[in-house]
């Protein structure tokens, strides 16, 4: 093996073309997986508060699973496990649709899903019932106190977690590379394979997963400065 | 279905047990118990370096660790782990059995992690104990050892435990270099069986959930009792009440 030479990955058209098409993969997925997360997490947290009977026991039994199954587990229990047993319709439909991609958005997203719920839900209760008291005897119905009194201090209360939860996301998207998924890490593997240039291509991708990593946090503070006026940020 | 799942259970138990164990290398669930232990093990103590270091005077000191931190945070344990499976054969200059490099892994990943819950113990911790430490003639190695760890350490026992728990969930990822684990000889049984991988992965599934969650009810345990220990004796029947924080693992 010759010296260190980065520029042997950097100025081959292919390489680039491999590196730039994992970051995309790994982007698809981490946008899919994150609004799926998020989403699921706000019907969720209506579920939690809603009246239905069971509807707390079911919620927390949905959110002790995937805490307690490994992220890699879940995936592969998708993967190799639930795909065979959907209809030959579905199936054929999937694999023509990149089902790799497809199942690592669906189970990471469900898997977050339990993490930002339970977020949410502890940035909620940290809101004193005086709000919630105090906004009805001024005329706003439940709804409105809820959209307009407590939402706002709740997701506030709830942003550090979340941040720490989205990056977390991202580094687990990494995870997809065992199903199969052509993302970025695969990515890094396969120009390994090509050029054997190990260090040097590992030293690449770490350095795109600690930028990309780095934006979310930065763009998380950022929010959590311009949530909370008294911190610094402007209202 | 549920016939399936007791087929395979009856079938294949020891082989999920302890893998090949008496015919080859020990596998299988024990074989997770024993990487995620050491693995916590060899953390522990690293993270307290880690931690010290940290908070060390010295730039030399401090600069590096600081950045290894950071970089471990930020960055994949899949990267991490092709990191060491690269590095840690070149550094040995021999073959390196796929165990000690998940080990390796493992300690300076979780040690990472720790060390930010040492720092913020020791941090948490008024200044003058250190300040009465060191008045009553104790060094600052001897201060730390006698007067300020025993202390943050105590506050730690329950984000040990959780730790543990997030090791034994950070093990699967072993199963990309071929670490004869759990996941890795629940993959055998579905490769030898073919027909049935919902089934196989399902059991797999609910022998982590087992696994973790009573691991995780007992971390809660334990930190409602060391809450109540710190509320002392008088307002003990207010720290019966109020409920303990939830401990949030760390993923994946």
């Amino acid at each position: 093996m010759n010296g260190f030479d980065l520029s042997v990955i950097l100025t081959n058209p292919e390489f680039m073309s491999m590196l730039a098409h994992g970051i995309e993969a790994t982007f698809i997925i981490y946008v899919g997986s994150w609004s799926l997360a998020m989403s699921l997490a706000i019907l969720l947290l209506g579920i939690r508060f809603s009246p239905l009977p069971f509807g707390n026991r079911l919620v927390a039994a949905y959110v002790s699973y995937h805490r307690n199954v490994p992220t890699l587990v879940q995936l592969m229990l998708w993967y190799f496990g639930i795909f065979t047993l959907m209809p030959d319709w579905l199936t054929g439909w999937l694999t023509s649709h990149n089902a790799e991609v497809i199942f690592a958005i669906i189970g990471l997203g469900l898997c977050q899903a339990a993490y930002f719920s339970e977020d949410l839900r502890s940035g909620l209760r940290a809101v004193s019932p005086g709000q919630m008291e105090a906004a009805q005897a001024l005329g706003h119905g439940y709804l409105s106190a809820m959209r307009f009194v407590i939402m706002p201090q709740g997701v506030r209360n709830a942003l550090p977690p979340l941040i720490n939860h989205s990056v977390s996301l991202f580094k687990n998207s990494s995870l997809a590379l065992v199903i199969g998924a052509p993302e970025l890490t695969h990515a890094i593997k396969e120009i390994e394979n090509l050029s054997f240039r190990t260090f040097e291509i590992y030293l690449i991708g770490t350095l795109i997963y600690l930028f990309i990593s780095l934006l979310i946090m930065a763009g998380g503070a950022y929010l959590s400065m311009r949530a909370n006026p008294a911190v610094g940020g402007r209202a | 279905m549920i016939t399936d799942l007791i087929a395979i259970i009856r079938d294949y138990w020891l082989l999920l047990l302890i893998g090949q164990y008496p015919n080859g290398p020990l596998g299988g669930l024990a074989n997770t118990l024993i990487l995620s232990a050491l693995s916590i093990g060899f953390a522990f103590p690293v993270s307290i370096i880690f931690a010290l270091a940290r908070l060390s005077r010295w730039p030399l000191l401090r600069w590096p660790v600081t950045v290894l931190v950071y970089v471990t945070r930020g960055v994949p344990l899949l990267m991490l782990i092709l990191w060491c499976y690269f590095v840690v054969p070149l550094v040995t200059g021999t073959d390196v059995p796929s165990f000690v490099i998940m080990l390796t892994t493992l300690v300076i990943y979780q040690g990472a992690f720790l060390s930010e819950v040492v720092r913020a113990g020791i941090v948490s911790l008024s200044h003058g104990q250190m300040d009465a430490a060191r008045a009553l003639g104790h060094s600052y190695l001897g201060a730390m050892r006698f007067i300020i760890l025993p202390q943050a350490l105590y506050n730690m026992i329950p984000s040990i435990i959780s730790t543990f728990v997030s090791t034994i969930k950070d093990t699967t990822l072993g199963y990309v270099i071929n670490v004869p684990d759990l996941t890795f000889a629940a993959s055998q049984v579905n490769n030898q069986l073919l027909t049935q991988p919902f089934q196989v992965f399902l059991i797999l599934a609910l022998v982590y959930y087992v696994l973790c969650w009573s691991l995780t009810y007992v971390a809660n345990r334990v930190e409602r009792r060391i809450a109540r220990r710190r509320a002392g004796t008088v307002s003990a029947a207010i720290a019966e009440t109020t409920p303990a924080t939830k401990i949030i693992t760390e993923q994946p």
